[in-house]
């Protein structure tokens, strides 16, 4: 057998033999290398997946960032000359509905805000809906179905009829409509302590997931509502949806600097969530920390026992001229070999492994829990992780082989 | 003299080793050695065990550096190289031909004579390998040049350590006690081997061994006794 006719550095033609004539343990080695990566890439994956679907389910039926008319102040009762406060208790307001300031010229201003994909203005109100002599409070939005499917995707919530909301006809909620007796073409009578009082017809029925939300939540035509809650021509909220969930914040503080409004993203109104987000993600952190120390040591250790098998020949390529950083090398590119090797092994294995997962991973009504996600990233990033951790691994083995003293490791 | 100088593949001047330098075990090996071999000579340094001959050759091999005293290769000071130019010049300027064979196992005879190129080069090419096969052809193991050094007998494989040993057409090449290991009939083969490629590349040669007869085959003997040349008929004073 030959060296390989490819003009590869001599460093490289040893550290490759070395590998190969240890067959029996660099096989093991990568193996470890393998299920390490195995671990810490699924781990991130499953999270990942995890994470965008509940995200997803989050913003299924929320904006991503919602504009509201600035609050009203409570303003301090002054005596005029002296400048000291009169009244002895100061109540906070109770905020009253009412309309976004010129909101028609402020929709063109989001719209063109950087980051925003969609806009929505939307008339938000609490009623009453009451047919025979069932009454259910429900919560009212008068959308532009067009603009506002833009924002947020309700249609995909539909069972039965259709997304229209136009003149009379309405969307409600499955658990409503059973509450009411009502089903498709039925007509419910809406109330509002705004002395609002008109009947909807209902032309489709939602399923959001939430029973809370499918009993409270009612979409009618924007005309319609703004009647019904005595604020002709005016909005309450506009609904943004932005092109990166997670720059959702940045974008609303950004608006709200600008605009004078108050602006609020998902990610304000879920901390929560993100709060879980975070703690999910240290703890992964942490798992994937102690699996990349264990990798380490096991190329570490693999590789000390090599140099020590290997004395005597590390000895001749001294006395052959060999510098000692090239020894050195020898050993380093062996460790980043056997990084890069496991993680290319793995790429296949944690594939099948995050699919057989998502397959097996499912929600109560048999959906997927999760989407695999697949991102090139991940993997580039796993290759990186390991050359380097391959390499670092095996600085200190190759120290020692570098440090070996000719003469003795000759005489074995 | 200068002519000295000029033909000197390799000068000690003053040389001392100790070992445990600091230490209550403090030991001086080598005790001042003067030395002088010329281009294309062919000498014996015999002596017995323990008299420094190891250390000796370790020095001139540049695998240690003296704790005093200067060794000159090719006229160059070899005290004011740091480590990586000492091992390149250990590889160009010098061969090695160890009493066991000291082959790596795991790469085939061709593969072996070209180490030291492929060390010197960083990376394998053409010219390299038509050296190699010379060599082997040289040393008569034209039809050995895949064999993985298992393969081989004693004497081939000490064939196949010469033919590496002059791979860098080094001007001088150590052999320690390079037929200790073989019989009679092959040590002889193995010397005459060595004094053809002395005759026919002008190589410089230094043979330690035990046996007074093959020191007496070589042009000059240095004897080493308790770390002090006692006998070099051809040195200097």
């Amino acid at each position: 057998m030959s060296l390989p006719k490819a003009m590869m550095p001599t460093t490289w033609i040893l550290a490759l033999r070395f590998l190969k004539e240890r067959r029996f343990q660099s096989a093991l080695i990568i193996l470890g290398v393998t299920a390490g990566v195995a671990v810490v890439l699924t781990i991130t994956e499953l999270m990942g997946g995890l994470q965008g679907n509940l995200v997803a389910r989050v913003l299924g039926v929320q904006a991503h960032i919602v504009v509201k008319p600035a609050e009203d102040d409570t303003r301090l009762v002054r005596d005029r000359d002296e400048n000291v406060s009169i009244a002895a208790r100061v109540e906070k307001r109770a905020q009253r509905l009412r309309s976004i300031d010129q909101w028609e010229s402020a929709l063109p201003l989001l719209e063109r805000a950087p980051g925003v994909v969609a806009t929505a203005p939307v008339v938000q109100g609490a009623g009453f809906a009451v047919r025979g002599a069932a009454s259910r409070p429900v919560v009212l939005f008068g959308v532009e179905a067009e603009r506002y499917l833009r924002v947020i995707h309700f249609d995909r919530f539909i069972v039965s009829g259709q997304f229209r909301v136009a003149a009379n006809d309405s969307v409600v909620g499955i658990e409503l409509a059973k509450d009411l007796g009502a089903s498709i073409g039925d007509r419910i009578r809406i109330t509002t302590a705004e002395g609002g009082n008109d009947t909807i017809s209902i032309a489709g029925i939602f399923d959001v997931g939430s029973r809370d939300l499918n009993r409270r939540w009612i979409f009618a035509s924007q005309r319609m509502a703004q009647s019904l809650l005595n604020l002709q021509g005016g909005i309450t909220n506009i609904d943004l949806a932005v092109a990166d969930i997670f720059e959702s914040e940045r974008i609303a503080r950004s608006i709200a600097n600008s605009a004078g409004l108050t602006v609020e993203s998902w990610m304000a109104t879920n901390t929560q969530t993100l709060a879980a987000f975070a703690n999910q993600n240290m703890t992964t952190r942490v798992i994937r920390g102690f699996v990349v120390i264990i990798v380490a040591l096991g190329i570490a250790s693999v590789l000390v026992v090599s140099v020590v098998q290997k004395q005597k020949e590390i000895g001749i390529l001294r006395a052959m001229g060999a510098s000692s950083q090239s020894i050195m090398r020898i050993f380093l590119i062996q460790g980043g070999i056997v990084g890069i090797a496991g993680a290319i092994a793995r790429s296949a294995l944690g594939a099948l492994i995050v699919y057989a997962l998502s397959r097996s991973l499912r929600n109560v009504n048999g959906s997927a829990l999760f989407a695999p996600e697949f991102a090139f990233s991940t993997f580039a990033s796993a290759i990186g992780l390991a050359l380097a951790v391959g390499v670092l691994a095996a600085v200190a083995p190759a120290r020692r082989a570098s440090l070996l003293d000719p003469v003795a490791a000759i005489r074995g | 003299m200068a002519s000295d100088q000029v033909e000197a593949v390799l000068r000690l001047e003053g040389v001392r080793k100790s070992y445990g330098v600091g230490t209550p075990v403090e030991a001086e090996v080598l005790h001042g050695i003067e030395l002088v071999v010329r281009n294309g000579s062919f000498d014996a340094l015999t002596g017995p065990s323990g008299s420094g001959k190891s250390t000796l050759l370790n020095l001139i091999g540049l695998l240690e550096r003296p704790t005093s005293g200067n060794v000159y290769v090719q006229g160059e000071n070899t005290a004011i190289l740091d480590d990586a130019r000492l091992a390149a010049m250990r590889g160009r300027a010098i061969g090695f031909v160890f009493q066991f064979h000291h082959l790596i196992p795991v790469f085939s005879a061709l593969e072996n004579v070209m180490m030291p190129m492929l060390l010197d080069r960083g990376r394998r090419d053409a010219e390299m390998e038509e050296r190699a096969r010379a060599l082997l052809s040289d040393v008569g193991l034209a039809q050995a040049i895949g064999k993985k050094p298992a393969e081989l007998s004693g004497g081939m494989q000490q064939r196949v350590a010469i033919a590496r040993a002059l791979s860098m057409r080094p001007a001088l090449v150590l052999a320690d006690e390079p037929t200790g290991n073989l019989d009679t009939k092959t040590a002889n083969e193995i010397f005459d081997l060595l004094r053809q490629f002395n005759e026919r590349y002008g190589t410089a040669f230094l043979v330690v061994t035990h046996d007074a007869r093959l020191a007496a085959r070589c042009d000059r003997n240095i004897a080493l006794v308790d770390g002090r040349i006692v006998r070099d008929p051809g040195g200097t004073p």
